[in-house]
């Protein structure tokens, strides 16, 4: 069966032949036309004045449009409507698009778009936390607060405690492909879109509202990005809605792509936080109580601020049962991009704050600090519901009827909001962790990398040194999986099955690297019983599946994965049901395996069977649906069970840093990974390593600076430092963890886009080990951990500065 | 004009393109090639990698920074050009596919490029061939055990024959055909000069002072991109043989100012280990293969990586100007920030320094340690006899708007017994050389502080301590 092979990423051929196609490779009709944006010079200011005549006269320009000549909404957010695609009287930070350029070519786009004359009267911009708290410029009404027990209490009652405050800068997504869209104009006055998006409903959306006509007049197809991470959630909108207002408006089908330095400068990245904490604990290291405040920076707009600072408060405990905690959040408006979904989603910010704390308090103990994590760890699993043994194929299987409610649409009954009972360990959302099994496996990830030996081994090479030192970190992740916006979690599928046994499969997901198209074909595939080249999946598609939610939240195959099973489930019943008909025999009798169809003693191809089946004039052709049970969650009052179930994991890692310049390095990194019962192990090891990388770089190399006027100076890839490829480890060890999903999850696997990120944490974790060395106070690090902050760190510890 | 070369083994010939249009956007925009993917359009990213070949051999190239006129007489290979012509793929495609090498696959036509040349040229040092490759899934490890398991394959036909034909010279000056008519919409640029020798550069220079030189177009390649910069008249540079050699003899070091960054680091090697060290990580192998010394010079930045080591060994710099030849000390070549010692028409022919035992030490400190502008590059060049200070050079970069010597830590040094209370003294004397500045890749704090370190790295160097994270192993 195809599910749990390691199969090569559906697209790899495509890959390295260079034949796979993304949007701006997409053959365009002739006289195209390109966009580019002219963009605000001042990070926040009233626009008095506009001359674009240069612009209009520039070579090739065709049109030139601002706020004022749209002709319906001026909106591209996806939340609040407050991000219009062209400023409309005011902007809000340095690189908002003022006004869009149509002409002939990208050139003669990105040449116009810098004679724009426009006059602002400046006002003070709100470019740091502090200046934005002064002023009280926020999202929501005031802080959000979640509550368990009394955490102030508690602190002040016990032992021992710590406290600090630290930076936690934001990330630029990096995806290898900049934004691109392009829209075609349809005889009815409907769009057709391409668009680089994770998102294909909301661009469907936005675009209809831009246009003023119906969702059902405007189709938006996705074949692949070329990345996503979260930057191509809601910031493709401004494109592709760009481009349907200038298709309409020309009548001719409009293109545009950012420049890399426009990608970077115009759209959002990860939230930048500040962390407060204050933790109480006792002579074992146990925590009795911590209290954290969290200061996000959201940037202009909220677009996805609210649920990702949320995130970050559901994360602030990671793997530690906290008997008291109260996390504060502050989601402020400033100056700058507006902050967006980025992996992890605010989980990552929430997770670094509370390791941060285990840091602290092991320094301070003097305590090993995996023993201490341990100590603190949730209670593991007392009654595993999955079933032992290897995942089963069910194929040919009579259905489940119980479980397969969900997918047929049945009513789920709504989770109790009511908090569990006391006995039960609970969250600081007061959610019952039931899955926890991070024991074992910290177990068996601090045995494989022989972490206490090395530790010691470490400690002795750093006493022979004046200017070098390593030092090794461990740490966990817990990682929520589901949308926190419940409504979210659904997606749909269609599946055809040909008369010549082929099978086309399309889903609500998009495929931006992580290889959902393959995993889901492996899915249908095995429902069918049939090798994987029988099936066929196209591009997203909001003409053949509606309503479809962003992929995001690592929700992409569990939750297309089931429809798709769904669907082929139908599909499979109505096919036995004819077959066993013909054959005297009843349904459940009906196997599909191995390319063939057993129908009793008698045995056919899947290729006859579908023949036979089309010819018995069977529909071969179904939809499905899945809504993620049990997830019910109340953002306001902190309370529910906002995850159908965790993912875990954990990391060591080693490094070096050198005290007289800061400079530092990953020597050794080994990872322990869960991924249930995994759909694709190759894929799922894939995604761990580039999840840890990309971590690691968020936390060490890759700095975002502004100047002192709002303009973001890191705009490109000689400025911005992803890992390039000699930062991976030098030695990188990484494993799957032997387990299945607890709850009845497709195949009983688990979401990985997005908990392996955190893994990348352990790095950060062990420059703060290694700068300890040095001498004695705490080296209390921020993020990222540059070589010039690594520096400082050291002055910290050794000098007093 | 009229621009002759091969690609993906067919012979191309344009005449009606303007110079300063990319690869990148011909193959994507004339030819429809879009597996060359732009990803930063200015050579930091490795998506448009390709593959150019010459009588020097084969090289991974951006084709974004690329212009056409500098492809004359060169066989260029396309990803689309990997695999065979019946369709087989190449070793390492095979290898890409077999390791999961790609996840979104947009980086992925580059780095099959970069891995594609490094096979054919048998390197196997695989964290430098691809250090210009960034991949954002990956975490790169995949695409080592890729390159590490197709490396013994042997070379395909179709890329080992790609060396075999070589236009037999390269178009002697102004290249013939007609002037080409500018698509609308596009500025007149007159057309483009090949000389084919310094000779020829010098007299098309003197009459074209206002030209813009092109030697490896990794700087000037940004003003197009970047700038949109129109550029009326460009004289290519890389007909210019006699340019790229480097001499080595008994009493000198000479290096033609078209000798590109791998070269030199071929050179050095044996020389100063320590210059080639740094130059393993100057930019990326596609930057360093089309890179020029010359260019690193001429263009004044503050932050070139060449300039310091060079000047710590003492170099005399070469200008040219039509007929006439003048020296001076490189250092003097740099003026002021944005401003060097060069006359209109004058042009970089060479670069030379004196024979001397090796204590050069070059430290290079950037965010990431590959593929990154430098934030300061200390160069230290100390000659000791017994056990005191006989002469001093030190020199940085990122310290100040010029490379620049650090005159009193030198002048503190010289004729000082070679201890650490020397270097403690010594260390003193940065402030009076140095105000650096603050700017995104380090504070002027931190610029100052660790240019005095280095100098304490120097004296454990030469004491053979360990003295950087990379030669610390887990």
């Amino acid at each position: 069966m195809s599910v749990s092979k390691p199969l090569p990423h559906d697209s790899a051929r495509l890959h390295v032949t260079g034949a796979a196609r993304y949007t701006d490779d997409i053959p365009s009709p002739r006289g195209t036309l390109h966009l580019a944006f002219g963009v605000s010079p001042i990070a926040r200011g009233h626009i008095t004045g506009m001359d674009l005549s240069e612009v209009q006269n520039s070579p090739g320009v065709v049109a030139v449009l601002t706020a004022k000549g749209l002709p319906f909404a001026n909106d591209v957010s996806p939340s609040i409507h407050d991000e219009p695609l062209l400023a409309a009287g005011t902007v809000n930070y340095v690189g908002q698009p003022v006004f869009v350029v149509v002409a002939d070519s990208h050139l003669n786009a990105r040449i116009a778009s810098r004679k724009g004359k426009v006059d602002y009267q400046e006002e003070p911009a709100l470019l740091t936390l502090d200046a934005a708290l002064a002023a009280d410029s926020r999202f929501e009404e005031g802080p959000r607060i979640y509550r368990k027990g009394d955490a102030a209490k508690a602190i002040d009652a016990a032992p021992h405690t710590v406290k600090g405050t630290f930076e936690l800068g934001g990330q630029e997504h990096f995806y290898l492909e900049g934004q691109a869209a392009m829209a075609l104009p349809q005889e009815d006055g409907g769009m057709h879109v391409h668009s680089s998006t994770q998102h294909p409903t909301e661009i469907q959306h936005k675009v209809a509202e831009a246009i003023g006509l119906p969702m059902h007049a405007v189709r938006v197809e996705t074949r692949r990005m070329g990345g996503g991470f979260g930057g191509k959630e809601s910031q493709g909108n401004a494109l592709a809605v760009a481009c349907a207002v200038a298709a309409r408006l020309t009548g001719k089908p409009c293109k545009m792509r950012y420049d890399r330095d426009d990608d970077m400068v115009i759209t959002g990245k990860r939230h930048a936080f500040r962390i407060s904490y204050r933790a109480g604990f006792g002579e074992d290291g146990r925590l009795q109580g911590v209290e954290f405040l969290h200061l996000v920076d959201c940037g202009w707009a909220q677009d996805l601020s609210l649920p990702v600072a949320d995130r970050a408060m559901l994360h602030a405990d990671n793997a530690y049962l906290i008997p008291n905690i109260r996390i504060e959040s502050h989601r402020l408006r400033t100056n700058r991009q507006s902050a967006t979904a980025y992996r992890g989603f605010g989980g990552p910010q929430g997770m670094v704050g509370i390791e941060r704390v285990m840091d602290h308090i092991a320094h301070d103990l003097g305590m090993d600090p995996a023993e201490l994590r341990q100590r603190n760890y949730y209670a593991p699993m007392q009654s595993p519901d999955a079933p032992a043994g290897e995942p089963q194929d069910t194929s040919g299987q009579p259905l489940d009827p119980d479980a397969d409610l969900a997918s047929r649409g049945a009513p789920v009954q709504p989770a109790k909001t009511s908090l569990p009972p006391k006995d039960v360990q609970t969250t600081p959302y007061h959610m019952p962790v039931e899955d926890f099994i991070l024991h074992d496996l910290t177990a068996q990830l601090l045995k494989s990398s022989d972490y206490a030996a090395r530790k010691a081994d470490i400690a002795k090479w750093n006493q022979g040194q004046t200017h070098l030192k390593r030092g090794i970190a461990f740490s966990p992740v817990k990682f929520g999986i589901s949308f926190t916006l419940t409504h979210l979690n659904q997606a749909g599928a269609l599946v055809h099955v040909y008369q010549d046994g082929s099978v086309h499969l399309n889903h609500g997901g998009t495929e931006m690297g992580q290889g959902l198209f393959q995993k889901v074909a492996q899915v249908a595939a095995s429902r069918f019983g049939i090798p994987l080249e029988k099936v066929n999946i196209t591009a997203s598609d909001t003409g053949k599946v509606p309503n479809t939610s962003a992929t995001a939240a690592s929700s992409g195959s569990d939750l297309n994965g089931m429809a798709v099973k769904a669907a082929c489930d139908t599909l499979r019943s109505r096919m036995a049901e004819h077959l066993a008909l013909q054959h005297q025999a009843s349904p459940g009798d009906v196997v599909f395996s191995n390319g063939m169809v057993r129908i009793g003693q008698d045995e056919m191809t899947f290729e006859k069977a579908a023949m036979a089946c089309y010819q018995g004039r069977v529909s071969l052709s179904a939809t499905g649906f899945y809504k993620t049970p049990k997830v019910e969650w109340d953002r306001i009052k902190g309370q529910g069970r906002p995850f159908y179930y965790f993912a875990y994991g954990a990391a060591v890692t080693e490094v070096a840093v050198d005290a007289l310049t800061g400079e530092n390095r990953i020597l050794r990194a080994d990872i322990l990974h869960d991924a249930g019962a995994s759909l694709n192990p190759g894929i799922d090891i894939g995604q761990i390593e580039g999840g840890y990388v990309q971590g690691a770089g968020w936390l060490t190399t890759e700095e975002l600076v502004w100047d002192d006027t709002g303009r973001l100076r890191t705009h490109a890839p000689s400025t911005y430092k992803i890992p390039a490829c000699s930062d991976r480890p030098d030695v990188f060890n990484v494993n799957l963890f032997d387990g299945q999903n607890r709850e009845d999850t497709i195949y009983r696997s688990k979401a990985v886009g997005e908990p392996p990120f955190m893994l990348g944490i352990s790095a950060w974790l062990a420059l703060s080990d290694a700068v300890a060395a040095f001498g004695t106070a705490y080296p209390a690090l921020n993020a990222p951990a540059t070589a010039e902050e690594v520096w400082r760190a050291v002055r910290r510890v050794r000098d007093g500065i | 004009m009229a621009l002759t070369f091969r690609l993906n083994g067919e012979t191309v010939r344009i005449t009606d393109a303007s110079p300063s249009v990319t690869l990148l956007d011909w193959l994507r925009e004339e030819k429809g090639l879009t597996g060359t993917k732009e990803g930063c359009n200015e050579g930091d990213c490795g998506a448009c990698t390709v593959m150019v070949t010459d009588s020097r051999g084969s090289k991974a190239l951006n084709a974004c920074i690329l212009f056409l006129p500098q492809l004359q007489g060169k066989s260029v290979r396309t990803v689309e050009g990997a695999s065979g012509p019946d369709g087989s793929l190449h070793p390492v495609q095979r290898a890409m596919v077999d390791h999961h090498g790609s996840q979104c696959g947009f980086c992925t036509p580059g780095f099959i490029m970069s891995m594609v040349t490094a096979h054919a040229n048998g390197a196997t040092d695989f964290d430098d061939q691809l250090a210009g490759n960034l991949c954002r899934c990956t975490g790169y490890a995949p695409i080592i055990r890729a390159a590490e398991a197709a490396k013994d394959d042997p070379v395909p036909d179709w890329i080992a024959q790609e060396g075999s034909f070589i236009w037999p010279e390269i178009s002697r000056g102004e290249a013939a055909g007609r002037r080409a008519e500018p698509p609308s919409g596009k500025q007149a640029a007159a057309p483009p000069l090949l000389p084919a020798s310094s000779d020829e550069l010098a007299e098309l220079y003197s009459a074209h002072p206002e030209a813009t030189l092109i030697a490896g177009a990794t700087d000037v390649g940004l003003w197009v991109t970047k700038q949109l910069r129109h550029l009326p008249q460009m004289i290519f540079l890389g007909g210019c043989d006699d340019l790229k050699g480097i001499e080595v003899t008994d009493s000198a070091v000479r290096i033609g100012a078209m000798a590109d960054m791998n070269a030199l680091r071929d050179a050095m090697d044996p020389l100063h280990p320590s210059f080639a060290e740094m130059l393993r990580r100057f930019s990326s192998q596609q930057i360093r293969a089309a890179a020029t010394v010359g260019g690193n010079i001429a263009n004044g930045s503050p932050i070139g990586d060449t300039p310091p080591a060079l000047v710590a060994l003492g170099a005399t710099l070469h200008l040219r100007k039509g007929g006439d030849r003048r020296e001076l000390p490189l250092e003097d070549f740099f003026l002021d920030y944005g401003k060097q010692d060069r006359q209109p028409g004058e042009f970089v022919e060479a670069v030379s320094f004196p024979r001397q035992p090796d204590a050069l030490k070059v430290y290079k400190l950037s965010k990431r340690f590959d593929q990154d502008i430098s934030a300061v590059l200390g160069a230290f060049n100390v000659t000791l006899m017994n056990g005191k200070v006989s002469a001093a050079r030190i020199a940085f970069g990122g310290m100040a708007g010029i490379p620049k010597r650090a005159a009193n830590v030198e002048a503190a040094l010289t004729g000082q017994p070679w201890t650490e209370a020397t270097i403690g003294a010594a260390a003193k004397a940065f402030d009076q050389d140095f105000t650096p500045m603050s700017d995104m890749r380090a504070s002027a704090e931190y610029r100052l502080e660790t240019a005095r370190n280095m100098l304490t790295r120097y004296f454990a160097d030469l004491n053979g301590q360990p003295v950087s994270v990379l030669e610390v192993r887990p």
